[in-house]
This record gives C-alpha cells, structure tokens and sequence, in this order.
C-alpha cells in the first residue's frame, strides 16, 4: 500500500473499459496512476478520446472503475457512488447547463451547493443570512447577479451559469476541484473571464484542483502543474519552472511524437 | 335538437357538485402536479393508487374504522403503491411509465382483494359518518376545500425546504443534483410515495362523495389529473403571469380540477352522451399539451423562414 498521507488526490493504477465484451469495446483508462500535493494545480491536455475527461469521471465516480484505487485526502473513495463523493469533490461541467438547476432561483442553486454533503432534512432551503452572504459573492463575480438573486438560474447566459457553477463549486471547500474544459462552450472574452475567476477562487481558497483544457496556452499560463494524456495513459508530466518555461510548440512536439503523427485532426484541435 | 330546450337551471343546480368534484379531484391533480412537473415523471401508478385508496376507505369505514382515520389509511396505502413504483424505477431500472403501468395493473388485482373480491363496495352515508358526501355538497365544498388548501400550504413548506429543493433539484437537473451530493434515487422515491398518497387520499374522498368504492373509479385518473394540472397553469398563468408563485401553482392546480368538472358539468348539459366523456378528457388534454408547442413551433417555422427569404430577396 503506498502513503497516501501526503497527498490530496491519489489515483492508483486506474483501468476502465467502455463497452466491454461488445463491438464497441473501448480502452478508455489505461493504467493511470496520479499523486496531486494539497495546493496542486493541474491543467490536463491530450486530444479527443485521450482519457482526460474520462479520468475526471472517474474521481467523480459517474461509474466504477474497473480496476485501481482512487484517494481523497487519504480516504478510498473507490466505492462510494458519485452523490456520496459529492461531499469531497466540486465540479465545473463543460455544458453550462449542466452545473445548475435551471428552473429554479440563483440564490436557490447556491443554497442547494452549500448543502453539498450535509443531510438534507426539514429546516426551510434557504436562510437569510445566507442570502446575504450570497449577495456579496455574487457581487465578487463583478456579472450583476446579485441583483438577479431570485431570477431562475435557466435566464443566465452560458458564461454567467459558469460562474456561478464555479461559485457553487466552492462555495464549500471541496477537497479537489474537478473542472472539465469548463470554457470550451464559452466565446473568448467570456472565457478568459471565467478562467481568471478560476484562478482567482483556486488562489483564495489554495484549492487542489484538476482542470481539462483543450488551450495549451492556458495548460501552461494556470495552475503549477500540467499532464498530458494519450490512449488512456499520462505520457507527460511536468511541474514547477520547468511547466513556466513551456511553449505551445514544446506540448505539440511531444503530443505529435506520443500520436506518431497519426492524429492529424487532433493538432488542428491543440493549436 | 334545440338548444332553447335546455334549461340553464339544471345546470345551475348541478354546479356545486361539479365543484366540489373537481376539488377533490384537485387534490389528486396535486400529486400529479409533483410527479409530472416537479420531478418531470411521467407516472401512470396514480390510476391505481386512486382505486387503492377509495377501496381501502370503504373496506376500513365499513368495518366500523372512523372515516379520517381510514383515510389516513388510504394515505397510507397510496404511498405504499408509489413505493413500488419509485423501487421498480429506481432499483429495476424499469422506464418511468413502465414502472407505473405494471404496479397499475397490479394494483387492479390487489384492489379486488381489499375489497374482498368484488368488484365494488357501498358505504351509505346513513348508516356511517362521512367526511365528504354528494348529500350534503356545501359541506363538502368546505371541508374539501379546507383539506384542499391545507395540503398546498403543507407542500408549498416542504418544497422550500432543504429536502424539497433537493426533489426540485432532482427533477430539473439529475447530474448537478449528484454532484451537490443528492442521492437522486432517494428523491424519486420519496416524491412518487407522497404524491401517491395524495393521489389515494383523493380517491379516499371521492369514494365517500359517491358512496362506493369501485376497482374501475381510477381508470383514465392520470389523464383528469394531467388536465387539471394544465387547465390550472394556463389560467394561472394568464390571470397572473410571473406573479405566480409556487403556492399559486399548487392552488392554481386545484382550480384546474374545479374548472375541468365545471366543463364537464356544462357538456353533459348540453347533453353529450356520459359514454363519450372519456374521449371529451383525452381531446382536452391534447389540445392543451399541443397549444403550446404549436404556438412556439408557428413561430419558429421553417415554412415562415422559407416565405420571409423569398420576400426579402424578391
């Protein structure tokens, strides 16, 4: 058994199979094995089908694994369902509407949130300092929402729900915070907003966090460490100043050397 | 036949029936309302779960059980048919409205039972004292009413607390509600039980309005209750527009049952054979679930795209 008192996340050779014993067969997870240090920062990049958001769900527990171990804070989470992981785990989605209710009030998703884990009994859903509270978070998020409070979450725009999902998400620390190209839906402008409000919240907090991308630039520019993944595998690793000191054309080298040139469609993806 | 030989007297006589039917059948478009819009399941239990709670009245009543009791009991069986459901759903992974045609149809076996294997049961109101009865209809009016609006107020309490909104939750976004932690069976579950002993609550009263339980009073029961539920957002809706809260919805519902026995009522004056009432509720129904999707679709329509661009480049 390896010490897994030191760290945040632990993935132990994780293995997962989509499909198994069907035509449709499909490796997704190879033998991944992850050591995250509370305060660690990941960016994770790869191209399609490389196993990044598959890994994600993994932690999550959107399905079992079919082999390995996975850590939270030194306790094997391998068997809990997903709602029982939920305690230890905040999550951004890449479709805004997935992080929020739509149907009902913005302060009514942050109550829900602030509830992660706890029992859900018979007190009233909200209270009012809670309100309050929320009004000065939302306020931090500098997008007018703390004057929409009780508009329902589905009047949002995508960039706004994101935000607010990302609040929701830390609104109580989490543990891990798994984002999963929670900007790929997103135009420009609106994400860079959202991704330094990432930055920002991961900051205040010193979160350990997971974030998918499919913009290197971003791999390198956030967090303190990057991993990139191929056909279910982390091939590359690299933290400290040796991740500051990357180039987009550093990742695409070793991405193209890892793929053999045999995803051309991919590099047009990764550029 | 000429419409001067109806009499608008009868039908002015028959109104408070009407009414105070259709709020009894506004309790049961109430736990319709929970299941189909709050949680978005389509669940057919409730023509079952109906029988089960006027035969369980009729059969406790009968046997010399005070009639609230006996419908506490009937409360009490309506959950025990959602449970079924909620467990063929959430454990079998059966599909929604499968899961609730097959406790349906088990349910009209398990009614003949409790009813001791016939296929009605009588409770005359003289020989038992009733909470509701079509003898004394303004007394119905009020103590329906009064259940009728204590329940709404219960309801709109539970759903804003931390367990409603969890069910809220569930029903509009089952992946975020996982994330926050909500165990999004246990929800369902917990929502198909009680808005089955609503459902056999109401069919507890209507089985002491019409003094007998009957193993076919529940047939086409989703269909009443999807009617009310509709009739009732719609008015709700253009009488209020935003204004209507989540309490407004439920009461709104209510009225929705009111509003469809009131047409009811008026139809059968205007003398529709009883026999084609069924077809009447399925037509309503549908008309009222296809408004709205043909409104945004006329609006939205390739065919006006098409005669637009042609206009426009002309």
């Amino acid at each position: 058994m390896s010490d897994t008192s030191q760290s945040m996340l632990e993935l132990i050779n994780i293995h997962k199979t989509f499909n198994k014993g069907t035509i449709n067969e499909r490796p997704a997870l190879r033998g991944v094995s992850l050591k995250l240090s509370p305060g660690d920062f990941c960016t994770i990049i790869g191209g399609n089908g490389a196993g990044k958001s598959t890994m994600l769900n993994a932690i999550a527990g959107v399905w079992p694994v079919d082999e390995g171990a996975i850590y939270i804070d030194s306790e094997n989470i391998t068997g809990y369902p997903e709602h029982k992981r939920a305690v230890l785990l905040g999550r951004v989605f890449q479709d805004p509407m997935t992080g929020t209710a739509a149907t009902m009030q913005i302060d009514e998703n942050l109550a829900l949130a602030a509830r992660r884990g706890n029992r859900r009994g018979l007190s009233w859903g909200i209270t009012r300092t809670e309100t309050e509270i929320y009004q000065e978070l939302l306020r931090s998020l500098e997008l007018g929402l703390e004057d929409r409070m009780t508009s329902k979450v589905g009047l949002l725009s995508g960039g706004q729900r994101q935000a607010l999902t990302l609040l929701m998400a830390t609104l109580k620390k989490p543990r891990l915070l798994l984002l999963d190209e929670h900007t790929a839906a997103l135009d420009p402008k609106t994400a860079a907003k959202v991704l330094e409000l990432t930055r920002q919240f991961v900051e205040k907090d010193s979160l350990t966090a997971l974030m998918v991308t499919h913009n290197m630039k971003d791999a390198i520019r956030m967090g303190n460490r990057l991993i990139m993944m191929h056909e279910g595998q982390i091939i590359y690793d690299v933290s400290g100043e040796e991740k500051k000191n990357l180039h987009v054309s550093d990742l695409m080298e070793k991405f193209n050397a890892a793929s053999e040139g045999t995803f051309a469609n991919d590099r047009m993806l990764l550029s | 036949m000429s419409l001067l030989a109806l009499d608008p007297l009868t039908l002015l006589k028959a109104m408070p029936g009407n009414i105070a039917q259709g709020i009894i059948w506004g309790i049961m478009a109430i736990g319709v309302y929970m299941t189909f819009r709050l949680l978005r399941f389509s669940d057919l239990t409730v023509d079952g779960s109906f029988t089960a709670g006027g035969a369980t009245a009729v059969v406790l009543i009968t046997s010399g059980v005070p009639a609230p009791i006996a419908m506490l009991a009937a409360f009490g069986a309506g959950i025990l048919c959602g449970l079924c459901t909620g467990v063929l759903h959430t454990l079998f992974g059966i599909p929604d409205i499968l899961a609730g045609i097959l406790t349906q149809i088990a349910m009209y076996s398990v009614n003949l039972r409790i009813m001791g294997g016939k296929a009605n049961q009588v409770v005359s109101v003289d020989k038992y004292t009733l909470v509701v009865t079509m003898r004394k209809i303004p007394m119905t009016i009020a103590v329906a009413g009064g259940i009728c609006v204590a329940l709404c107020l219960i309801l709109y309490w539970f759903f804003g607390t931390e367990l409603g909104s969890a069910i809220r939750a569930t029903g509009t976004n089952p992946s975020m509600s996982k994330a926050q932690g909500i165990n999004i069976s246990v929800m369902k579950v917990l929502t198909l039980a009680l808005s089955n002993g609503l459902v056999a609550l109401s069919g507890a009263m209507l089985a002491q309005y019409q003094g007998f339980a009957d193993v076919n009073m529940g047939r086409g029961a989703i269909v009443i209750g999807l009617a009310a539920v509709i009739i009732g957002e719609v008015i709700g809706e253009a009488l209020l527009g935003k204004k209507l809260n989540f309490l407004g919805h439920l009461l709104f519902v209510a009225v929705g049952g009111i509003l469809y026995y009131v047409v009811i009522g008026v139809v059968l004056w205007l003398k529709m054979p009883p026999n084609d009432l069924k077809l009447f509720t399925a037509a309503v129904v549908a008309v009222f679930l296809a408004v709205p999707y043909l409104r945004a679709k006329s609006r939205n329509s390739y065919k006006r795209a098409a005669k637009k661009g042609v206009q426009e480049n002309e």
